[in-house]
This record gives C-alpha cells, structure tokens and sequence, in this order.
C-alpha cells in the first residue's frame, strides 16, 4: 500500500483497515447478488419474451399477467413479502425450503430475478415485435422454419435493437440492489449503514459508497459500450 | 409618517416578543413504535413514558412543544439540521455521540435483555456454547455495540432498523435469539406465545437523556431543570408506574 495512503488511513478514525474490509465485503456480496440474478432474469426473460409475443392469449396471457404484477408493484413490496411472508407460511420450518429461505440472500436473490426478469421481458419483447416484415418474409422465403428463423434472424435482430434499453435495466438494477439491506444482507448500502450508525457520520459513510456504485457502474457503462460496438460492427463504415 | 408607524410597530413587537421569551416554541422528536416509550394507541395518538414525560417537561418549562415522528437512522442528522429541537426517543447517552449533540441529565436507565424461544437453553455468557447462532439486534444501539465488541466473530450478528422486524425473524426462527432494550422486548417478544428471558440483563451505558444541539446550552439548562422537579414533585413516578413495574429512575 502506498505510504500517503497508510497515513491518511491513520489519521482518520472512519476508514480504518477494519471498516474498508466491511465496504468490501459489501462490494462482494452486492456483486455477487445482482450477476446471479441478472443472469438468471435473462435466462428466464428470453423464453418469457418469445411466450409473449405468441397471438394465442392463453400463452401470452400468464406471461402478460407476470410482467404486470411485477413491474406494477415497487420492488421494496416483493422483497417485503418473499422474505417475512414467506416465513409466516405455516410448518415452513419444518421442510426442506427452510433451508434455502432461512437465510436472507435467497429471498433476496428470488425477489430481484423476478423482478428484473420482468422488466427484461419486456424489453425483448419490444424488440421482437419492432422486427422488420422483410426480414421475416426473405427468412420464409428462403424455406425456414419458425425455430431457425427465430435463432437466425429475429433474436440477433432483436438483441441489437435491446442492448441499449438492458444497459440501463442492468444499471437500475445495480442501484435498487441497495435495498438488501433492509433484510439484514451486509451490501454495500447495508455496510454503510452500519458505518454510519457507528460513527454518526452521514457525508463519509454514504458518499463513500456512493462512489463504489459510481466505479461499479463505469464498469457497466464499458462493458455495455464493447458489447454494442461489438454487436452493431456491420452498421460502421467500412472504411472508419 | 406611515414608515414611522410602521417602524414603531416593529419596535412594540420587538419589546414584547422579548417578555414573552419564556414561552418558546420547541419541537421533539421520537421515532415510533418503541414500545412503552413511544407508540401510538388505538387511536392513532402518540403516548408513552417518554412522550408523558415531554408533555410534563413542556408544562413544567411553559413551553409550546410540538412532537415529531422521525426514524432512529435520521436522529441526529435531523437534529443538526434543525427539523427539531430535542430528541426524547430512548437515546442512551455514549462518548461518541456526545461528540455530536449535547445531553441533558439521565433521565432513565433500563438494561439490555436477552430473549429467545422457549427451547432456549444455552447459557448466553458462554461463549463456546453460542458460538455460531445468530443474534438479533437493533443497528446502532448500545445493545448492539456490545454485542459487536463482545461476541463479533463468535456469533452472526443481524442488525434491524425496527425492532419489529427483528422480532419477526425471531417468530420466523431466522434468530436464535435477541438483545434488545428490556422493555422493548418485554413488550414485543414476552406478549408473544412461546417466548421466554434467556439471559441475565446488562445494564449498559450512562443511561438515557434528552439530546440537543451543542450550541443550546441554555436551553440544556431548562431541561435540566424541568426534568429534576419532575423527579422530586412525584410526577415522573406517576408516569412510570403506569408503564413499568419496576423501577427504571435515573
């Protein structure tokens, strides 16, 4: 560690050695939940969307009603009532999802995957409607069928025109993330937290962590930016 | 000639404002529900010992006070930037926020209790035996503080904002056990079926007192004296004895 560091950790009595390793810590377990449960929401989402856009309303329709409910209700409310309702289920205890429910990441995991699955469905789904008829028409004319043209043309299509609207689902999610902290996770909010209520010290507490979502979101921000060039490489000119 | 008058007005208003400065206006703060000390009945209305014991105080200091609802998280922040003036809401006096806010005299002095499921046996002073279960507190109280300097690395400790919340996860076996302000859990987990003490009390800390910004000395004073004629005229033992039974006098 760089010595002005060493003397700077030293003279104040907040950002001790003891209290960075809590924002750490934080930093790992809010990364940790959020990756799982967007990767989950995605795995989810897609299927979702393909469901959704499907003209039979008995097939569409539990989807619709899905995204309703969890993009209509806050997601403090789903967290609320996965982590405390859950355990109020009569002899819940006693079976083998007590296990998992007991402690709460998984509730918390549970709730942000429905959540950000919803959101994601909705994004693709835009997507995939917005498909130009040409392109669906030449991929008929050239004798495919729904699977392959699905896999060939209107998903990568799709994913093209939904990589910018999911940079900001994955960026929101990040934030609403803070809200572990309410069921007692240790996240980086819920470690600033209990930074705060130690020293009563507001501004170093939370603009501290204010800045570790800053750094995490700059992460985003670029990798989002390599994926769009990445995936819109054709549009550039060629000589550029 | 209308200036003059206007100025003279001023000037009357002035005078007069100055013999009324003994009725002053003062806004206290709890945070709610805090069972015996702060809660609201069926009603809807704010009671409990701390909010008689500001109401009393108010009286005793002529003054006009207006109560504030504000969570425990806010309390000091709130108190510095002047959304109100006192702070009646169970803070228990400590080196660290002293450094913040400027403490009346105690006021009262309860002690930290255990509590846990009926099945509860082990003894909470045993340090091996406790080693990993899961303890509950209130983030930031002195309850927690010593439990974090006492038991940290031994035991997993939760840390709530609401003591609600807390008692919850104990119902829903989450917590094996809580440390929590006596009355509060005697309030919160003892009414509940299945609950027991299952430890010897703490007491902690230089007991509980009104908490006020630094640079209001005076009114530090006032306090102090409303609050010490209370303890001898009978009152304060009136307001306790309606929501303890036993004695919590400092």
């Amino acid at each position: 560690m760089p010595d002005f560091i060493a003397e700077w950790l030293n003279q104040n009595d907040i950002f001790t050695a003891m209290t960075i390793m809590e924002y750490w810590d934080g930093m790992v377990t809010t990364v940790h939940l959020v990756f799982l449960s967007l990767v989950i929401g995605l795995l989810v989402a897609v299927p979702l969307a393909i469901l959704r856009t499907v003209r039979n309303p008995f097939v569409s329709g539990p989807v619709w009603l899905y995204t309703y409910l969890f993009r209509g209700t806050p997601l403090l409310i789903q967290l609320y009532i996965i982590y405390y309702g859950l355990a109020q289920i009569e002899g819940i205890q006693e079976t083998f999802w007590w296990d998992i429910f007991r402690e709460p990441f998984y509730p918390a995991l549970l709730a942000f995957t429905l959540n950000t699955a919803a959101y994601t469905t909705e994004i693709i789904r835009g997507a995939i409607v917005s498909t130009p008829h040409g392109e669906i028409e030449a991929a008929k004319a050239y004798g495919m069928n729904w699977f392959m043209r699905m896999r060939r043309i209107v998903l990568p299509s799709a994913a093209r025109r939904a990589v910018q609207a999911y940079s900001n689902e994955v960026i929101f999610m990040l934030h609403a993330s803070a809200i572990a902290s309410v069921v007692t996770i240790v996240d980086l909010t819920g470690a600033a937290r209990n930074i705060y209520s130690r020293f009563y010290a507001p501004f170093d507490a939370f603009i501290f962590v204010a800045l570790c979502y800053m750094a995490l979101t700059f992460i985003l921000v670029f990798a989002f930016r390599k994926l769009e060039t990445h995936l819109l490489r054709h549009q550039r000119p060629v000589s550029g | 000639m209308k200036k003059m008058i206007f100025a003279a007005s001023c000037a009357l208003a002035l005078i007069a404002g100055g013999a009324q400065a003994q009725e002053q206006n003062l806004r206290i703060a709890f945070d709610v529900p805090y069972e015996p000390f702060e809660y609201k009945d069926e009603n809807g209305e704010l009671t409990g010992f701390e909010v008689e014991l500001a109401e009393a105080m108010c009286e005793e200091m002529s003054a006009n006070c207006e109560f504030v609802i504000q969570a425990w998280d806010g309390m000091i922040p709130g108190l510095l930037a002047r959304k109100f003036d006192l702070i009646m809401s169970s803070m228990s006096i400590t080196p660290e926020r002293a450094e913040r806010v400027l403490f009346s005299e105690p006021y009262y002095n309860t002690p930290g209790g255990w509590f846990g499921p009926v099945s509860f046996e082990t003894d909470v002073t045993d340090m091996a035996a406790m080693d990993g279960m899961t303890v509950g507190v209130q983030r930031g109280t002195t309850m927690d503080t010593y439990v974090t300097e006492n038991m940290g690395g031994i035991v997993t400790i939760k840390r709530y904002t609401t003591a609600d919340d807390m008692v919850l996860d104990l119902e829903g076996q989450r917590l094996d056990v809580v440390f929590v302000d006596y009355p509060v859990g005697e309030q919160t987990v003892l009414t509940k079926e299945g609950f027991k003490e299952v430890g010897e009390q703490v007491k902690l800390g230089d007991g509980v007192g009104v908490a006020m910004r630094k640079r209001d000395a005076d009114l530090a004073e006032e306090v102090n004296a409303a609050l010490s004629t209370l303890k001898e005229d009978g009152t304060y033992d009136t307001i306790m004895q309606k929501y303890f039974a036993y004695d919590i006098k400092m």
